[in-house]
């Protein structure tokens, strides 16, 4: 689905901010990219949409090169949901904003209701309908930037930083949604620093340092691994230091999140513990 | 001796027809390290601007009770006399940053305060220090990274060495390592000078080993103040859907599964060393 080959890029600034970067995102993979602040992160996934363009080497999305098509037309593809929703949002009210975008790609008046609807919905967004945007908070703004988004159903949705801001019952919405989405067949690539959110939804990370990707694995092997997590300014999820903390006594130390902790711990203690 | 004593805290932003907060009332002690959480629009933030007196002189709208923070009566004193005495760290540190250099963001509140010119120098070059930002003196606040800018925002507070601090989700734009370097920047500050530490936080994963004290808010008043483990393991918390750390989660995961461990852990550490003595136990 996204191919990027040998890519570098460089800020006006001087700051090299990817180094020969190549990564492979299929259809319908789940893909976390974690690492420090300015690892690349985000520089990488604005070549996604076409909002960058690389310095050398390639981006394809859907086997075709980022160079040749518009952002515009790239974005029906790709929908980008950027950090910081201030970026995104600029509508009157909730409901304009939504109906936007879906204007814009010349979807029928009905269609652009009814779909607005749908997103507002799911987004827990209805009663905010005539609201202006800015009146919102910055969890229920960053929900709206991804209302707007999924409101023309791309087929790859980018998330940068989804879970800032959020509260814990938001995140779990979030979480139980973005896994969804995926399991419906959405290619879905997730920017985060959130460990503990990615432990538990188990995608493949991909993790950068210094405009390289160092690690590209299944979350369980990255998380695990000291030397990688350290890397990448990552701090291991709590479960998994519980059980490294417990390695002496034979338990396994590759866990992540906290329902195979339980599973583990119920099976090892012994039965006084037990009712 | 408590630093921060409401009464009966009522809040209404102008224009508003319901209070963004209702009848809050807490003690918060003189070296406290509190962690204020709760879900999205309980009115976290609303507070935090009272302690400083941004509520009610900025922000107008009508307060109600009573509110007193480092011996003063906030509703009377101006923000500037305040200010000395509380820093407030915001969500976004664009809000906060202006200045061509972060040196000259440090020292502005500084300036305004008339220290002579080489305590100033000496007070930024700490901040700076203290908040690992010593390469970035130079630079412009707005060519950093989210996270580089909240440092700044957080050194510019810190330079102020004031008696309490009020810091608003202040690592949510930084790395989990980024994040921890803050917590520990801000826990050193508690032990060490004494600094009254009021942190709102989501990640309590991360924050929860250096509090000593925990509030809890929903809709817009406060549901539990308590020490941290008594709150993250009770009832009510787990109904507000508050984010408990994972380790105090697993115990009440087994206790459902009828295992008890006795007394919940809001660490890893502590969970280490609760299992390695349960464990321990079962091998002899």
């Amino acid at each position: 689905m996204i191919e990027v080959k040998g890519v570098c890029f460089a800020y006006p600034t001087g700051v090299e901010a990817l180094k020969e970067v190549s990564l492979e995102i299929r259809d319908g993979d789940f893909v976390a990219i974690m690492g420090s602040n300015g690892a690349g992160k985000t520089t990488l996934v604005k070549h996604f949409n076409g909002l960058l363009k690389p310095a050398s080497g390639e981006v394809f999305v859907d086997g075709v090169s980022t160079r040749s098509v518009s952002t515009a037309s790239l974005a029906r593809e790709v929908g980008f949901v950027f950090q910081n929703p201030d970026h995104q949002l600029f509508c009157e009210t909730v409901e304009e904003e939504v109906a936007y975008a879906l204007k814009n790609f010349g979807f029928e008046e009905g269609i652009v209701k009814s779909r607005v609807t749908w997103a507002l919905n799911l987004l827990g967004l209805t009663q905010y309908r005539q609201t202006s945007p800015f009146m919102l908070s910055g969890g229920e703004r960053k929900r709206l930037a991804l209302a707007s988004v999924l409101a023309w159903d791309p087929q790859v949705v980018v998330l940068d930083e989804p879970t800032i801001g959020q509260d814990y019952e938001q995140k779990e919405k979030l979480r139980q949604f973005i896994v969804q989405l995926n399991a419906q067949g959405k290619t879905v690539v997730v920017v985060t620093h959130d460990v503990e959110f990615v432990a538990d939804c188990g995608p493949r990370i991909v993790l950068m340092a210094e405009g390289k990707i160092v690690a590209d694995g299944d979350a369980k092997e990255i998380l695990t691994n000291k030397e990688l997590t350290f890397k990448a300014s990552i701090v291991p999820p709590q479960m998994t230091q519980i059980f490294v903390g417990l390695a002496d006594f034979g338990l396994p130390t590759d866990v992540i999140n906290v329902h195979e902790a339980r599973r583990i711990l119920l099976g090892f203690l012994k039965e006084e513990e037990k009712p | 001796m408590p630093i921060i004593e409401a009464k009966n805290l009522t809040y209404t932003y102008p224009g508003g027809t319901e209070p963004a907060i209702k009848n809050v009332s807490l003690t918060i002690e003189k070296g406290d390290f509190v962690i204020l959480t709760g879900p999205s629009g309980c009115g976290k933030t609303t507070l935090c601007r009272c302690f400083n007196g941004l509520i009610p002189h900025f922000y107008a709208g009508r307060l109600e009770g009573e509110l007193s923070v480092a011996r003063l009566n906030v509703i009377e004193r101006p923000i500037y006399e305040m200010a000395r005495h509380v820093g407030l760290v915001f969500q976004n540190p664009e809000n906060q940053l202006f200045a061509l250099s972060v040196e000259k963001d440090v020292a502005f509140g500084l300036e305004n305060l008339g220290l002579p010119r080489d305590q100033i120098r000496e007070r930024v070059d700490w901040a700076l220090q203290m908040t690992g930002i010593e390469e970035l003196r130079e630079r412009a606040p707005h060519e950093l990274s989210g996270g580089q800018q909240q440092r700044v925002a957080i050194a510019c507070v810190l330079a102020m060495q004031p008696e309490v601090m009020v810091l608003d989700e202040p690592t949510s734009f930084l790395d989990p390592l980024g994040a921890q370097k803050i917590f520990e920047v801000v826990s050193e500050l508690n032990r060490k000078l004494g600094v009254t530490v009021i942190l709102v936080e989501h990640r309590l994963d991360l924050a929860s080993k250096h509090a000593n004290h925990v509030i809890i808010m929903n809709e817009r008043t406060i549901v539990l103040d308590d020490e941290p483990q008594e709150v993250f393991d009770s009832e009510s918390a787990r109904l507000i859907g508050v984010g408990i750390p994972k380790a105090t989660k697993l115990w009440v995961m087994l206790r459902q599964n009828g295992v008890r461990l006795g007394r919940a852990p809001v660490n890893p550490e502590e969970a280490v060393q609760l299992l390695r003595g349960v464990l321990q136990r079962d091998r002899s």
